[in-house]
């Protein structure tokens, strides 16, 4: 029996990003990153074109973490206390296309680190690895705008990706990108049209469309997962309709978000079975449902949970 | 599926008698199409008209029952290929496969550890489905025992796995009242498994090599008057089965394809456990309306059931338990007071935390519309005013000894005016719920 055609014909592509700079393209990088470009919805080969396979970030801090539960500490307790070798570790050993830098030290209501120390802490990740950087402040504003200016000169040509600008605070890293040759992630808190405000308000500055990531805010698996599926659904698909505005790849911070959730941190609760299989296994599972609503860059920490979804990703991308 | 005018019309006399009150038949089809009149207005429409006419305007994708009575599961019946256009109508039944070759204690083991896969998450039960029963090497007697045993075990609907018309026999001759899915009618077996499903009257599914041969598949089997039929899709790779099952959701809702307006079936594969996780995934968000997985561990089924439980919610219906004093434990007068929204999500989750910490605590749900606690606060959807307020309608203070309320961190600022005027002793709880337990172990007694 004959089937009728179900190919839909999508009005634009979504944007192609890279991230990272090569010395031939004026930074230090020995790798680049492309992700987006694809002409239909996740891993529908048979409509369209996906040339580019979401991208993995492992995430590494300015401080050793303190909340971070044993199960990531076995990993990592080895070289936390220093970002250069954390993110040797990550890319050696772990496989990691992009290494994510957290601020998080320079928190006002933590360690305070100053913008010369987070200078410091993003020269050192630059030097230990070739691969591109995610860079992202502590998510003080008043602070971020005095740490992140540091960070970005330090690290002009480098095409690295900043975050994060949101619809209250984008003048002073827009201006900073722009100058410094940088992309940016545009931060909205799981609302459809605040993202795209973000989007417009960056824009309006100057700053090329292309030149941004949407992070719509992640949640766990469990934990509020579904808003942002669904407002990630919407968004691709008004990209793919022709909204400029929503054309853009979208990050999922996904790590930070898992590994505060007691599904993943507990050994307390036996019939959930064994903690050590669950807790990645938690991550890798909020990656898969974010891969499915259309993530391009994801940021994770536990290296089991890496691994296994970039098998699953090999899986996927690959067309018939 | 709504039709439309011009296919109402090839259904009706074409006499534009008037009869219906409208002047033409067209008239009439276009009002029907609208859903402004009833077929029943015309009173000359032929019987195969009507029929015709009631076919066209089933649903355009089959709801198919498995199980019996309180135990039935309900698959399909979609309409919508995005939550956020409606909703997800019917959740993906989650099947868990026993095989017959098992020894005997490790087969009441593994159905125990099956009937154990039920956990309590948000305020509500969830669990595995279904049980397949594979058959591998035994005997028609071999497997009708097994069956026998799991069905005598467990009130979970089966799925009978076997493209052996004897097995499926032999299974059903002892299951049939429950009314299993038979799994699966070939380009080879159908005729005899199309004349057990209707023996029986039980949901067949059907498996072919492309979705032209299944397609084919049902109309031949419906022909036979079978027509609880689920699509079983399997392509070699966990790709071209998203693919295959997007084609069927697409077929079904966007061009009323009624020979793949089926609920579907898909299996995991391989050994690896993320791995099977990451394709159960992949089904139960895309389109899987039963997915069968390996393995009883906990740890591997818990996010499965959690996937399902976030994607099949509502969209449209805002997330909120009732706002109330609720009492965590075996409350008394010393116990804490904690603040929280009516976000169910935010909620439940402290409420959890209460739990793991085993102390005794009263929550105070205030109305917040649903919202969380930073989107409340941003949507002046709650205040301090408006915390110290439910507080005295909740009558709090006629249950506790002290004077301390705890609010949220997030919140913090709302601890001076709560203070202030309305005469609390406010304590700043932590902005991650995760680390209520420690806050109430550790703070609340210090500060109590
Ligand atoms: S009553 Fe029936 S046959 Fe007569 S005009 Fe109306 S639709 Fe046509």
């Amino acid at each position: 029996m004959l089937i009728p055609e179900v190919r839909q014909k999508w009005a634009n592509p979504i944007n192609t990003i890279t991230i990272g700079a090569t010395p031939e393209e004026g930074g230090t990088r020995t790798r680049t990153v492309t992700v987006g470009g694809s002409t239909t919805l996740p891993f529908l080969h048979f409509e369209g074109k996906i040339p580019h396979r979401p991208a993995l970030a492992m995430e590494v801090q300015d401080i050793t973490p303190k909340d971070w539960p044993e199960i990531l500490g076995e990993h990592f307790s080895d070289v936390w206390d220093d970002p250069g070798r954390w993110a040797k570790k990550c890319v050696d050993q772990l496989g990691a296309d992009l290494v994510c830098l957290r601020l998080a030290g320079c928190d006002p209501d933590g360690e305070n680190k100053s913008p010369d120390e987070a200078a410091v802490a993003v020269k050192s990740v630059l030097e230990a690895v070739g691969v591109p950087l995610i860079v992202w402040g502590c998510g003080d504003n008043d602070k971020d705008n005095e740490v992140l200016p540091q960070c970005s000169e330090i690290s002009a040509g480098e095409r690295s990706l900043f975050g994060s600008i949101t619809e209250d605070n984008y003048k002073t890293l827009v201006a900073l990108c722009k100058a410094d040759g940088h992309k940016l992630i545009a931060e909205s808190p799981v609302d459809i049209n605040i993202a795209k405000q973000v989007n417009v308000l960056a824009t309006d500055l100057g700053l090329d469309p292309k030149d941004i990531v949407i992070y719509p805010t992640s949640g766990a698996l469990g934990y509020g997962m579904e808003y942002v599926y669904s407002i990630m659904e919407r968004g691709r698909i008004a990209g793919l309709d022709g909204d400029t505005m929503w054309a853009m790849p979208i990050l999922c911070d996904i790590g930070k978000e898992v590994w505060k959730v007691k599904e993943a941190v507990s050994d307390e609760i036996a019939e959930w079975g064994d903690q050590s299989q669950r807790g990645p296994l938690w991550e890798a599972t909020t990656a898969y449902v974010y891969l499915l609503a259309g993530a391009d860059i994801l940021i994770m920490r536990h290296p089991k949970a890496v691994s296994e979804v970039k098998k699953y990703l090999e899986k996927l991308i690959e067309s018939k | 599926m709504a039709l439309t005018g011009l296919g109402i019309y090839k259904h009706l006399p074409k006499t534009n008698c008037g009869d219906c009150n409208f002047p033409t038949c067209m008239a009439f089809a276009m009002q029907l199409a609208a859903k402004k009149v009833s077929l029943d207005q015309c009173p000359h429409v032929s019987d195969e008209g009507k029929a015709a006419l009631a076919e066209a305007s089933a649903p355009p994708m089959k709801l198919v029952k498995i199980g019996k009575n309180s135990h039935e599961l309900l698959i399909g019946q979609e309409t919508v290929l995005f939550r956020h256009q409606e909703k997800f109508h019917h959740p993906t039944g989650i099947a868990v496969k026993v095989k017959d070759d098992l020894a005997e204690e490790e087969l009441t083991n593994r159905i125990e550890a099956i009937n154990n896969l039920h956990f309590v998450r948000v305020g509500e039960e969830i669990g595995v489905d279904l049980i397949a029963v594979e058959h591998s090497s035994t005997s028609p007697q071999g497997y009708a025992r097994v069956v026998k045993k799991v069905k005598e075990m467990s009130d979970l609907p089966l799925v009978l796995l076997s493209p052996d018309p004897k097995i499926a026999e032999a299974g059903l001759e002892v299951s049939a009242e429950r009314r299993p899915l038979i799994y699966a009618a070939t380009g080879k077996n159908w005729q005899q498994m199309a004349s057990l499903a209707k023996k029986h009257s039980s949901p067949l599914a059907l498996k072919g090599e492309s979705l032209e041969e299944l397609a084919d598949l049902t109309q031949q089997i419906k022909k036979l008057g079978v027509d609880d039929l689920v699509l079983s899709v399997d392509g070699p790779r966990v790709a071209d089965t998203l693919q295959d099952l997007t084609r069927i959701r697409r077929l079904t809702l966007s061009k009323t394809f009624r020979p793949l307006g089926y609920p579907t079936i898909a299996f995991v594969t391989g050994k690896d456990p993320f791995q099977q996780v990451g394709q159960a995934a992949t089904y139960i968000c895309k389109y899987g309306s039963i997915v069968v997985m390996e393995g009883t561990e906990p740890w591997k089924i818990l996010p499965l059931l959690t996937i399902r439980q976030n994607i099949y919610t509502d969209p449209q219906v805002p997330n909120a338990v009732e706002a109330k004093l609720y009492e965590i434990g075996e409350v008394t007068s010393h116990s804490p007071v904690l603040v929280t929204t009516n976000f169910s999500l935010t909620y439940f989750t402290v409420e959890g935390e209460v739990e793991n910490s085993k102390i005794p605590t009263y929550i105070s749900v205030v109305e917040t519309e649903g919202l969380g606690v930073l989107n409340a606060y941003a949507g002046d959807k709650w205040s301090a005013e408006k915390i110290g307020k439910t507080l005295e309608e909740q009558k709090i203070k006629e249950r506790i000894n002290h004077n301390s309320v705890i609010i949220p961190g997030l919140v913090a600022v709302f601890r001076a005016e709560l203070e202030e005027d309305f005469g609390w002793k406010v304590l700043v709880g932590p902005e991650e719920a995760a680390r209520i337990p420690s806050f109430l172990k550790n703070e609340w007694k210090v500060t109590s």
